[in-house]
């Protein structure tokens, strides 16, 4: 038995009050020097990485909910690397390195888990798509192979080879690929955050963003309004809404992406398995359950109810991977909602207002980066502007100069 | 083996209303025999036989029975053959079934693992966060020791899926919930002319009619059940469909249904809510024991299957019900030793006279502090009572109850998990101690004890009320609904009684007990979805059926806010855990078949896949791919070659504007394309980037007849009419690519095969030169004609109706003969179409190409005002380009580039390959890439990573074979 668990057990009152996690709520102060609004995983990794390399903790997070209650509580908790452009592989790279030291950073277990990912070719088209991101891969000192049914047969020997008539051919397998508890991310970062000075305000709406000559000077909120330096954007599923209150467009369009699990069972599937051509990823959680996820739906949407049509094709799918799940019993099932570029890459930097930063157009990428645009974010707050190397691709005004950055064919159902 | 035949617990009918005492079913529940009745559900029958350890719980493996009977929560799931976490008590037993308990190491009577409940104490809210991760690299083995722990039931991996199917209804009214709400909405709403659909879960009508007892004599709830069942039977606007859950509410009432292996899918025009209520279990120290269990079970054993739950009993309440579940139990033959009212003279003064008239003792303002148990914890033995001194508090006198069977109502929670899905809200009312709905969308009404309505009188009156809104919104009637109301109240304030030593359990499916949802929000987690997503609860398979009303209390009472403020978390789909072979049916994959598939099969062709078609890649033996292809190409340049290219979009266009359309659409210049001409279109997105292309024919001024790629016909009629729904052109759009289908007829006797068909069209180079497009008489078969030379050769697409399509085939393989005519596949096409540099869009193009990489501009008219993608393409090609699509070849005995290799500089990546074949005809490795625009010329070099090892590449010019276009054109 871990030795942390003694000290609980052996402690009759254990004082959980000066081991919270999370600090009780407080009054907002009339000024900060940044304020991160959206308390999901990005605003908070992005506060925690401000206090802890830049020394900087006059920063309030504004959740209009509750802590990491959006998209980091609805993904599927998939970490991975293995995208198309170099552009893509160095940012999600960065990040899958963050991940494995986060529980030991944080001395909070996210248990990050690298089972690996195996995605399905189906098509000449796929395996050519995946032949060139296991290069991509390999060329920045990823782990990801093509590799051949007979592989696959033995890497998860309870697949179907001929799923709904379409065999597969090769598969794309990422041994870097991994998952970890997506609550507890939110939870470390907003422990390490608050522990610095950080203060996190649930239930705290922004309502407007206050711009004076092209320059953020604060935000009003349902609490009051709030001065501030400037302002990180961190609000996914909202980020044209948002951006709309600071008076500007985002090339954004908002899809809802529903998701759904099983009652648990023993443990028998390790890999994340997914195939992009029959719109169906899957995996098993550490509590034994297992997760499915889909394509997203096909009309843009600010709504996360759940509907019929994509339950049906997407079990039908997993069905025909693996017949047997024929057996299990859904539990439940939800949606949340993506903000989607038209390269499918996000947006991350400046924007046409002064101090107001950009961390949006996440699609159904945003879990996978949260470190990585976390610690890069912090960055390019605490420089006051000045645009990390890494994110600099993913600038908004790319879309002005055509200079977009093309993951679409590494993000279909694969999330 | 020995048999148990015991049923010493049955009581005589008639109780037992689902049973069918004629006819015995053996079953094997843990390698044991069984006997029960059909009826039965595996849970009555093994109580039949005083079986009440059925499985184990998840975390501590503490033994556990039935507790609601009713499949509202998880304590009894077990594992049937490879099918884990069956309902023990909704599932009914079947001759030789085969069934065992969940989650225990050994057997489920002595499970090595029940010393993991000792250990609790080591085993905090949330201690997985706070361990097993120092130093780093232990989680890695720790992680599986506890997947071995996690998970309920085993899935057989080899499980062969049954058959499943769907089916769609219709109706006026559905009434979810044939309990006294529900039957008498369902009459109201028929009366009134409304079509009615009752759906009941159980398998039985009337709801707590059929098992509850309503008045101290135990007569009014058969009377009225028998009255409204011969009512409802007898009305032909009414049908009814037991044994069927309503699982979920979506937009619009639409309402997935689910009994047996069928799944309905029902619209209904107005939907009424009468799920009733869930009751609630009261939160004290090993409240889970096998023994301890709610009011409604112990009623529900008796009525519906005959079952004396037990021989000496207490019963535990915070309401009126509990008394008249001890009269019940007393009339059975039950011992009941006390009823104990966590109330303080709330109980009226007829219900207190029937106890004492049958010598039953009542404690009022008392609770069960602890219950206690035999050895092992199998079954409850005593209940430790005490005095309520303060909310959640007792005194120390205590008081044990010798007894095997407890029955506890704390009170209800509505069963919301419908009306939530709807967006109703749920209010917590203190003076009521009661959630309650509201909010409800248009077409939705609510009746009975899920309205927090529990008088019999009233519950049959808001059953009337909801019919009456839904025949209003009918048209059906446009009476003014009465209004209802309740002056009983069900639910006692705070039944929570916290013991220092724990096992107090809040959610039996999580085993999470009081202080592990206090300690949640103490160590930050304050808001209810972060408790839950903390601690867990709620989120094991009964979604918080009993958890979540104890869990909203504590967390208020917790962070000094009000219940309502807590709140409960989000209720969603699924309303009871479904199978998924119910959503995902008949597995039902239609592919599409072209109309000469057969032909094709006969040929010996590879069939492939090609969008949801499938299509013969080459014909021979599928272990000779590359031989097949390379005999088949030559074939083609050097005799006559036949492929079935139906596959392929096909779009009618027809009207005054059919022009101005295509010129809008496609980049190209369309307005002065000649009638009976072809000409190349390539369609871009309003990003500019190329996502289709195609071959458009003028047959007429007004009307065009244009292909699209396989893969990409869909989405290109999509956006035709898409626009049109803005640009509003007198234009008809019509998708016509199942209508046709058609051939290409290519090689050097192209000509000489058609023209022994064709008799009324001049095929000569003059009459119908390359790039023409005719209508034409092939043997009989009225047909479009292109001559197109997508692989270089002489070439006729010949597209006709469909039901020709295998006509056409035979002629044309008949009339070939005496040219030695062979078919040819897709692959085969595919390189005859790379040795002539032609490019696939989808595969020689990603998501970003625009024309100037792919060298397209000749087909881009940048003169007229407007196309899909034109700002796009001007913004693009006004930029210093950085990539360009370019031809190279390699010498044969080279190392081959496959589709996707990477194109380097130095150490940067400039692009990739996206078609590489060895060429037959050039007798060389021919192939495109994206090549950086420094090595775009032809001349200059590239540099290939071939399995890790550089191969240099020429750039060369395009096409690769037949430079000056003589073959195509000749």
């Amino acid at each position: 038995m871990p030795f942390s668990l003694l000290k609980y057990g052996l402690n009759k009152d254990y004082p959980f009050e000066q081991h919270a996690d999370l600090p009780k709520p407080t009054e907002l102060k009339p000024h900060y020097d940044v304020v991160i609004i959206g308390g999901g995983g990005h605003g908070v990794a992005t506060a925690y990485y401000l206090a802890k390399y830049h020394g900087i903790t006059n920063v309030a997070i504004l959740e209009k909910s509750y802590l990491g209650g959006g998209n980091t509580a609805r993904n599927t908790a998939v970490i991975r690397s293995n995208y198309l452009t170099s552009e893509g592989v160095k940012f999600y790279s960065e990040s899958v390195k963050l991940f494995k030291e986060l529980s030991n950073e944080f001395d909070f277990n996210i248990m990050y888990s690298q089972r690996g990912q195996l995605t399905l070719a189906h098509t000449d088209a796929a395996v050519r798509g995946f032949r060139q991101r296991a290069e991509v891969n390999k060329h920045f000192g990823g782990k990801t192979e093509l590799i051949d049914p007979q592989q696959i047969r033995e890497l998860v020997p309870t697949l179907n080879m001929n799923p709904a008539d379409m065999p597969v051919l090769a598969g794309l397998w990422h041994m870097d690929g991994a998952t970890a508890r997506h609550d507890a991310v939110a939870w470390g970062y907003a422990k390490g955050a608050t522990q610095r000075g950080v203060e996190l305000h649930q239930l705290t709406e922004v309502t407007d963003v206050i711009v004076e000559q092209g320059k953020v000077t604060g935000v009003k909120t349902n609490r009051g309004n709030v001065s501030c330096g400037c302002v990180v954007q961190a609000v996914a599923g909202h980020s044209s809404l948002l951006a709309a209150k600071a008076g500007f467009k985002m090339p954004i369009t908002t899809f809802p992406l529903q998701a759904m699990v099983t009652q648990p069972v023993k443990p028998f599937l390790d890999p994340l398995v997914s195939s992009p051509s029959l719109h169906c990823y899957v995996q098993q959680t550490g509590r034994g359950e297992l997760v499915f996820g889909g394509g997203s739906d096909p009309y843009p949407l600010y709504s996360t109810r759940s509907t019929m049509d994509l339950k049906e094709s997407l079990l039908a799918n997993a069905v025909e991977l693996f017949p047997f799940m024929a057996n299990m019993r859904l539990m439940r099932q939800w949606a949340g909602l993506t903000d989607m570029t038209s390269d499918y890459s996000p947006i991350m930097g400046l924007s046409p207002v002064d101090n107001y930063y950009l961390d949006a157009g996440w699609g159904t990428w945003g879990f996978k980066s949260t470190p990585i645009c976390g610690k890069s974010m912090a960055e390019l707050v605490a420089s006051g502007g000045k645009v990390p190397e890494l994110i600099k691709p993913f600038s908004m005004d790319r879309f002005n100069s055509f200079r977009q950055v093309n993951e679409m064919g590494a993000t279909a159902a694969s999330h | 083996m020995t048999s148990m035949i015991d049923n010493s617990m049955r009581l005589n009918a008639p109780m037992g209303l689902l049973l069918n005492r004629d006819n015995a079913v053996e079953f094997l529940f843990e390698g044991q025999r069984y006997q029960g009745y059909a009826g039965d559900c595996i849970a009555s029958a093994l109580l039949a036989n005083d079986r009440w350890l059925m499985s184990r719980s998840f975390k501590y493996h503490r033994p556990r029975g039935p507790l609601t009977m009713a499949g509202q929560d998880a304590n009894t799931l077990v594992q049937l053959g490879g099918d884990p976490n069956a309902l023990a008590d909704r599932t009914p037993i079947a001759p030789n079934m085969q069934i065992e308990g969940q989650n225990y190491n050994g057997t489920l009577d002595k499970d090595r693992d029940a010393m993991l409940g000792h250990f609790g104490r080591f085993m905090p809210v949330g201690f997985y966060y706070r361990s097993f991760f120092k130093p780093m690299g232990v989680w890695d083995k720790w992680e599986g020791v506890i997947r071995e722990k996690a998970g309920l039931g085993r899935l057989d991996l080899n499980f062969e899926p049954e058959y499943y199917d769907k089916k769609y209804l219709f109706t006026d009214v559905m009434v979810v919930g044939s309990g006294p709400a529900g039957l008498s909405a369902a009459l109201k709403a028929a009366d009134g002319g409304a079509q009615v659909l009752l759906v009941e879960e159980m398998p039985l009508v009337g709801g707590a009619l059929a098992y509850n007892r309503f008045d101290i004599e135990g007569i009014e709830a058969d009377r009225l059940r028998a009255e409204l069942i011969a009512k409802v039977e007898a009305h032909d606007k009414i049908t009814v469909m037991v044994d069927t859950v309503c699982n979920a509410w979506f937009t619009d009432n639409y309402l997935p249904l689910i009994q047996g292996k069928r799944l309905f899918k029902v619209r209904a025009k107005e939907c009424i809510i009468a799920s009733g209520a869930y009751e609630q279990h009261v939160v004290f120290r090993n409240n889970d024991l096998p023994g301890v269990v709610m009011c409604s079970a112990a009623t529900r054993m008796m009525k519906l299957y005959a079952i004396k739950p037990g021989q000496s009993a207490v019963v535990l309440t915070g309401n009126d019900d509990g008394y008249l579940t001890a009269l019940e139990l007393n009339d059975h033959g039950v011992n009941v030793k006390a009823v104990v009212d966590m109330r303080e003279g709330a109980a009226p003064m007829d219900l207190i006279d029937a106890l004492s008239k049958r010598g039953i003792t009542l404690h009022q303002g008392y609770t069960v502090y602890e219950a206690l148990a035999e050895k092992g914890n199998k079954r409850v033995k005593a209940v430790d009572v005490r005095k309520i001194t303060a909310k959640g508090e007792v005194g120390n006198a205590s008081r044990v109850i010798d007894c095997d069977l407890l029955c506890m109502s704390a009170g209800y929670m509505p069963a919301y998990q419908l009306l939530c899905q709807a967006g109703a809200q749920l209010s917590y009312a203190d003076d009521l101690a009661e959630f309650t709905l509201s909010k409800l969308p248009e077409h939705l009404h609510i009746a009975g004890s899920v309205n927090g309505i529990h008088q019999l009188d009233s519950v049959m009156a808001d059953g009337q009320r909801a019919a009456q809104l839904a025949l209003n919104n009918l048209n059906l009637s446009d009476e003014l609904p009465g209004k209802v109301s309740c002056s009983v109240k069900p639910n006692f304030d705070w039944p929570i009684f916290s013991h220092p030593k724990g096992k107090d359990f809040v959610d039996f499916d999580e085993d999470l007990q009081a202080k592990d949802i206090v300690n949640a929000t103490r160590l930050g987690y304050r808001d209810v979805q972060l408790v839950k997503r903390f601690s867990t609860v709620g989120m094991g398979p009964s979604q918080g059926r009993h958890s979540a009303l104890p869990t909203a209390r504590l967390v208020a009472n917790s962070t000094d806010r009000t219940v309502t403020e807590t709140g409960v978390t989000t209720a969603r789909p699924p309303f009871a855990p479904e199978k998924l072979a119910h959503i995902a049916g008949r597995i039902f994959d239609p592919y599409r078949r072209t109309p000469m598939h057969h032909r094709h099969l006969e040929l010996g062709a590879k069939m492939i896949p090609a969008g949801n078609w499938r299509r013969p890649a080459f014909y021979g033996d599928p272990n000779e791919r590359d031989a097949c292809i390379h005999t088949e190409s030559v074939h083609v340049r050097n005799k006559v070659g036949l492929i079935d290219v139906s596959t392929l979009g096909g779009i009618e266009l027809k009207g005054p504007d059919a022009a101005e359309f295509m010129n809008r659409i496609y980049t190209f210049a369309f307005l002065k394309q000649p009638v009976g001409k072809t000409r190349y279109a390539v369609y871009t997105n309003e990003h500019g980037v190329v996502i289709d292309d195609g071959v458009a024919c003028r047959i007429a001024e007004d009307h065009f007849y244009v292909t699209a790629t396989t893969s990409g016909v869909d989405r290109v009629y999509r956006d035709m009419t898409k626009w049109n729904a803005q640009w509003r052109l007198d234009v008809d759009i019509l998708n016509v690519t199942s209508a046709y289908c058609a051939v290409n007829l290519a090689g050097p006797d192209a000509r000489k095969v058609l023209e022994t068909l064709v008799t009324d069209t001049d095929l000569s180079p003059e009459g119908f030169p390359f790039l023409a497009y005719g209508e034409a008489d092939v043997a009989g078969i009225p047909a479009r004609l292109l001559r197109v030379g997508f692989v270089g050769e002489l070439g006729y697409e010949i597209h006709v109706p469909s039901r020709y399509g295998e006509a056409l085939w035979d002629l044309l393989m008949d009339a070939g003969k005496a040219f030695d005519i062979k078919p040819f596949g897709v692959e085969t096409q595919r390189l005859l179409r790379l040795e002539k540099g032609h490019v696939i869009v989808s595969q020689d193009t990603d998501g970003m190409s625009h024309p100037g990489e792919l060298s397209m501009t000749w087909a881009v008219n940048r003169k007229k005002p407007f196309f899909v993608g034109c700002r796009s393409v001007d913004i693009v090609m006004a930029q210093p380009q950085t990539r360009k699509l370019v031809g190279f070849v390699l010498p044969a005995e080279s190392k081959k580039p496959e589709e996707g290799h990477l194109v380097l500089e130095g150490d940067a990546i400039t692009g990739n390959v996206t078609s590489c074949e060895y060429s037959p005809a050039l007798k060389q490795i021919v192939g495109l890439a994206f090549a950086g625009i420094n090595s775009s010329q032809p001349g200059d070099h590239i540099y290939i990573r071939v399995d890790g090892q550089l191969v240099e590449a020429e750039v060369v010019n395009l096409p690769f074979y037949d430079p000056d276009n003589l073959r195509q054109e000749m």
